[in-house]
């Protein structure tokens, strides 16, 4: 019983501390045979600007693919390890790490973990970081946690692109954060409206569409210099952009010939080809992760349905014929799923579907816009409840449920970020 | 009363002047003077005609081009009977006024997604500038765009405030 006060306790604690984020998260399911890991709070760790061991734990928590055990002491990693008397605690695995100040000002950030089970060593990483990357790195400890736990690889230190809006006072920003919500950062900011982010295989670049010219225009933006271009300007709108897996292309959608059609350019803007023929509404194309086929809406047969068409264009075969509203596909990292957005009986749900096998899954509801994590493990999107819009992340399972929250205003259009060196 | 109207009247009219050939901005009206050919000396009896002008019918707050928006049905991409006199009008006028250029915006209510939204826009803009097409407006002076769900005229949910977004808006430029 004490045990449970104790965990309690820590638990408000950590809710406490995201009380300053710009999103809050609020797991909503947790998933079956969870994985038991001891954190310990690493040595020395309050003289750096983030709690790691705080991070590591919440992003563990986060995933819903571990029971995390708060190990109640700080254990350094060059301390020596009982690991049966973790294994009789319960833990599987158990993280210890420390943290140093260098001269030069930045921080030794050292972590081991062991698996308590064979009583060995799983892994190790030593950096030295800036006082502005100990976040960063303890997201990339909780990523070398994830991946020599589970096999996959962990999604911690990906970040994500979304929209802010606040209508009523003409204000629209396109950010940037962690994944996990925190440390946001304004990539674009303006008085008219921006959607669909898209972020380029290299994590240097974001394509978006703003309204700022009274009319769709595709934008490209270098995060880092700030630099943008224009990407589509045609006479009518232009819109949904996407990159192929190469990063040499986008492919997007015009309304030059009258209704959108699909289009593919140079990721310089040059180069512009008609991909799609069709006399009504053919748009939101996305690329197969092989980069050889383009997956895209149209409404040829009446309502919407997704289709398919060779990369070169050509004739479209149809791959949605459930429902009479299917939107928005996104295909998985490993081209194995498909995401989208159908509505049945009134509302829009995600659905994700096996390509092989047909079987669907309904993932959400009250869901628009999703984006894959980088390891396909999880999707983003943007969650309509109680007229408001947040984001929310569901696993591909339909196990785990995050929401992302903010006090006011809409977040929307997320785009989930590739993995980064 | 009948005093403080006309002289509104008179004020709104000159406010409102411009050159009755010249396609130049409304917003900044002009007044064309006429010199006569033959006038070499000025004389105390001679009068300097000027032509006043005709106020641009756009700027008419209670003429039929006051109103610029064209509103459809529930998932429908047809200019509806209400819709047809706004069309005729614009059209009218653009074909009287070839340097005049128009954005026509199309909008949708925000259920859906909004790519999805911004391709119903435009079909509902779309269709609106077939209409004026037909009607003789050179393509040159018309750019058919969507909004989409992100610029609703109408806030809040539920039917009356669906049916208010369900529009595509005449913008002169």
């Amino acid at each position: 019983m004490k045990k449970l006060h104790y965990l309690l306790f820590s638990a408000t604690l950590l809710i406490g501390s995201a009380a300053n984020a710009q999103l809050q998260v609020e797991i909503a399911g947790v998933g079956s045979n969870q994985i038991p890991v001891a954190v310990a709070a690493f040595a020395d760790e309050a003289m750096a600007p983030e709690q790691i061991s705080a991070i590591v734990r919440a992003d563990l928590e986060r995933s819903g693919v571990f029971k995390v055990i708060n190990a109640g002491q700080a254990i350094s990693d060059s301390a020596s390890v009982d690991a049966g008397s973790w294994k009789a605690r319960g833990a599987d695995a158990l993280v210890v790490g420390s943290v140093q100040k260098q001269p030069d000002g930045r921080f030794a950030v050292r972590y081991k973990l062991y698996d308590t089970v064979k009583g060995s060593q799983l892994s190790q990483l030593g950096n030295e970081v800036q006082p502005r990357f100990t976040r960063l790195q303890a997201h990339r400890i909780a990523d070398d946690v994830y991946e020599k736990l589970t096999g996959t690889r962990g999604i911690f230190s990906t970040r994500i692109a979304y929209v802010k809006e606040n209508r009523a006072g003409r204000d629209y920003v396109l950010a940037v954060a962690d994944a996990d919500g925190e440390n946001e950062i304004v990539a674009a900011h303006g008085r008219e409206p921006i959607i669909s982010p898209s972020w380029s295989p290299d994590g240097g670049k974001v394509a978006y569409v703003s309204f700022e010219d009274r009319k769709p225009v595709i934008y490209m933006q270098d995060l880092v210099t700030g630099k943008r271009r224009v990407i589509a300007n045609e006479k009518g709108s232009n819109s949904a952009p996407t990159w192929s897996p190469d990063g040499s292309k986008l492919a997007i959608a015009l309304s030059k010939s009258g209704n959108y059609q699909v289009y593919i350019v140079n990721a310089d803007g040059s180069g512009l080809r008609r991909l799609s023929n069709s006399s009504g509404i053919d748009t939101e194309p996305r690329f197969s992760a092989d980069g050889q086929t383009i997956y895209f809406t149209s409404d040829r047969s009446g309502g919407p349905q997704i289709y398919k068409m060779s990369v070169s264009g050509g004739n479209a075969t149809r791959v949605t014929f459930n429902g009479n509203y299917n939107i928005s596909p996104r295909l998985s990292p490993d081209g194995k799923t498909l995401a989208w957005i159908s509505q049945r009986d009134g509302g829009f749900s995600l659905y994700a579907k096996d390509l092989a096998s047909g079987q669907e899954l309904r993932l959400a509801d009250g869901a628009s816009e999703p984006s894959f994590s980088p390891n396909g493990k999880y999707i983003m999107y943007a969650n309509k409840a109680g007229g408001r819009v947040a984001l929310a992340v569901v696993s591909t399972d339909g196990r785990v449920k995050q929401r992302l929250t903010t006090k006011a205003g809409n977040i929307r259009e997320p785009s989930w970020g590739p993995f980064m060196k | 009363m009948r005093n403080v109207k006309s002289v509104s009247f008179i004020i709104a009219t000159a406010a409102l002047l411009a050159a009755c050939k010249s396609p130049a901005p409304v917003a900044e009206p002009t007044v064309v003077e006429r010199t006569p050919t033959a006038a070499p000396v000025a004389d105390s009896r001679d009068i300097r005609p000027v032509e006043t002008a005709t106020v641009d019918p756009l700027n008419d707050p209670k003429g039929v081009l006051a109103n610029r928006s064209v509103y459809f049905d529930f998932d429908s991409y047809v200019v509806r009977e209400d819709g047809k006199p706004v069309v005729a009008n614009h059209s009218q006028y653009l074909n009287q006024n070839k340097g005049r250029k128009i954005l026509i915006q199309g909008n949708t209510d925000d259920r859906g997604g909004s790519e999805y939204n911004l391709a119903l826009g435009q079909k509902r803009a779309e269709a609106v500038r077939r209409a004026m097409a037909t009607q003789g407006v050179a393509e040159g002076q018309m750019e058919a765009v969507s909004l989409g769900e992100e610029k609703p005229k109408a806030t809040g949910s539920g039917e009356a405030a669906w049916a208010e977004n369900r529009r595509a808006d005449i913008v002169y430029q």
